[in-house]
């Protein structure tokens, strides 16, 4: 087994994913304790332009049409071939909508462990997973063979995992890759017709607690005198109560305004990751460990349903005074 | 055609979770599980599949507390069988549940196999992709949408920022739902016990449960963050003036309403 750290860098319709910079941070942070090198391992078809900005000593890519766009089997097929002839200290992918897919089919197959969810590495290279929506984290060494980890955003900044020195790329030969059975048909996007929440600077936004349907009314009352809008966490939007134009989140937009009220919302982490970039959070939720609280600049436990009346009744005043 | 589900139960996070007194895994005394929500999605992605083409539907669930509940449920939903692993689960990861389940599901030779994208309690990764490896077969997770033509599944996988790609799959597959077509229906609880009355759970033994696959945790211990929010306190009023002050520091209450 080599010391070295390999990163599978993320991308999607010419676009690399933030959490492959993320990746490519804590990869260096490992590479630097063991005292190897960090590799970058990028899957796709003439997509060498995508390494241009990719933080690492090398990057290994591997071109054919069958990686153009991910399809988990074309993956699992290279991304084992090439573990196994390089057999790294550590493989990081992300725990997203490609990362999770594979990292669990790749353990099996190679009979690798795998530790989900790492949000960061301590100093001496243990790795700090978060469970159960951010309540719990679970600490550990890395295994005596290669381990696989994903990568949850939040203990990194994308930033350092940029370089303005390209890497030096490798080719590495992809395997046969026929009668593969899953196929890319096509790409459809959002939706366009609504205002665009990650634009907006007052956003009102509701979660579970709201309950009903019905009860989004409060959300809009207070939306309207703040001059704001009105958005949601994904138990809402899955609901069909609100457009998925509307969603915050890890599938939805990532927002920054000015101020974000959240309303019931208990701050996992597909949720928060979206709105850290807010200048205010407001979080108004009864439980007092919600890990919304944790972000949050303000906090209440006080029932929504007891304060958004009152709150809008006082903004009013307030804006005729 | 044959659907699996496989279902499995997660601590409830509304409750109070606290760590074992040995400090490595969550202490389980007073944990209250529910049905994974998005186990819950997968079973009414089936039932949906069900309702347009003639399918069978098989959901199995390893035995925690509560889970004969959860599984007339998805009966009077319109489950055709459901099936439950027994066995100590106690200190169970998912790289054993697959193996297991994969071995349950070579028996039943379905043409698909639906699970939740992912579950709050997940280590070792989501269960769906160690499952499909487990049985040599494709997976497509973060799923929002299913139809069936012959012997292929055309899905929706959802990217972030609400981008979705359309993917054909050839079956057998197991695929991680994220959200199904529609909320997960309500059942009346007089319909779930009348279920209870005519329908058998058909337990399953599992014996030798191989954990391997997961780096082993010296340490869990409850989120401390080094910041959190301000915490306001007293009576709605009380609480309502000094939100207002905050909206005032921030200068967002001269705007006008739109
Ligand atoms: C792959 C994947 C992607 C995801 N993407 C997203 C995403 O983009 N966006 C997203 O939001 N989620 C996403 N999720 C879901 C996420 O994991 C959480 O399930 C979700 O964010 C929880 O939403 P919530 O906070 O509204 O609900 P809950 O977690 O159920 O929280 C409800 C909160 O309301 C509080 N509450 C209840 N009653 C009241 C009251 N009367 N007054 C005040 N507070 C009250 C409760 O204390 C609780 O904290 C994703 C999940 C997966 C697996």
């Amino acid at each position: 087994m080599s010391q070295d750290i390999y990163v599978l860098i993320e991308h999607n319709q010419g676009q690399v994913a933030e959490i492959s910079y993320v990746m490519l941070a804590a990869g260096r942070q490992l590479a630097g304790i063991h005292g190897s090198q960090l590799f970058a391992m990028l899957l796709g078809y003439q997509a060498q332009g995508l390494s241009l900005d990719i933080a690492a000593d090398k990057l290994l890519y591997i071109d054919h049409p069958a990686l153009k766009e991910f399809a988990q089997d074309a993956y699992l097929l290279t991304l084992t071939e090439i573990i196994k002839s390089r057999q790294p200290r550590v493989v990081l992918f992300g725990n997203t909508t490609i990362g999770s897919d594979i990292a669990g089919a790749v353990s099996i197959a190679l009979g690798l462990d795998l530790a989900s969810s790492c949000r960061y590495f301590t100093s001496d290279g243990k790795f700090v997973s978060q469970i159960c929506g951010g309540k719990i984290m679970a600490e550990g060494n890395l295994s005596s063979g290669t381990t696989l980890l994903t990568m949850v955003p939040g203990g990194y900044k994308p930033e350092e995992g940029q370089s303005e020195h390209p890497p030096v790329i490798e080719n590495f030969s992809p395997p046969v890759l026929d009668n593969l059975r899953i196929k890319n048909i096509k790409f459809i996007q959002p939706e366009s017709f609504d205002i665009d929440i990650s634009k907006e600077s007052i956003l009102i936004s509701v979660g579970r607690g709201i309950q009903t349907r019905d009860n989004l009314e409060l959300a809009e009352n207070l939306a309207n005198s703040l001059g704001g809008v009105v958005c949601a966490s994904r138990p809402v939007i899955d609901q069909g109560w609100l457009p998925t134009t509307r969603l915050v989140g890890k599938s939805g937009k990532h927002v920054k305004p000015k101020v974000y009220i959240a309303l019931g919302i208990s701050g996992a982490p597909e949720h928060v990751e979206a709105i850290t970039g807010s200048e205010t959070i407001i979080a108004i939720n009864t439980d007092p460990k919600a890990p919304i609280f944790d972000i949050a600049t303000y906090g209440t436990e006080t029932d929504l349903f007891d304060l958004i009346d009152v709150l809008v009744e006082k903004v009013e005043a307030a804006k005729a005074s | 055609m044959k659907i699996v589900v496989f279902v499995k139960l997660v601590p409830d996070l509304v409750e109070e979770l606290t760590v074992d007194p040995g400090g490595t895994t969550l202490d389980t005394t007073w944990l209250r599980m529910i049905i994974n929500e998005f186990d819950d999605h997968a079973v009414e992605q089936a039932i949906l599949l069900k309702e347009k083409t003639s399918t069978q539907v098989i959901v199995i669930a390893p035995d925690f507390d509560g889970v004969d509940e959860v599984l007339f449920t998805a009966c009077a939903k319109g489950a055709d069988q459901i099936i439950k692993l027994t066995g100590d689960f106690s200190s169970i990861n998912n790289h054993a549940l697959a193996r297991a389940v994969a071995s349950r599901i070579k028996i039943l030779q379905p043409d698909l196999v639906l699970t939740g994208v992912q579950a709050n309690n997940d280590i070792d990764g989501s269960i769906g992709p160690a499952l499909a490896a487990c049985l040599n077969q494709p997976f497509v997770g973060y799923v929002s949408g299913v139809t069936l033509e012959d012997n292929t599944a055309i899905v929706q996988k959802e990217y972030p920022g609400g981008v979705i790609a359309e993917m054909s799959i050839t079956l057998p597959a197991v695929l991680g739902i994220q959200a199904a077509e529609q909320p997960p229906r309500y059942v009346a609880v007089s319909k779930v016990r009348q279920v209870m009355k005519t329908s058998n759970i058909d337990e399953q033994p599992l014996d030798e449960l191989d954990n391997s696959g997961f780096p082993e945790v010296t340490r869990m211990f409850q989120s401390e963050t080094s910041a959190h929010a301000e915490m306001i306190t007293g009576s709605p009023d009380e609480i309502a003036d000094r939100l207002v002050s905050v909206f005032k520091e921030k200068g967002i209450l001269q705007r006008t309403n739109r």
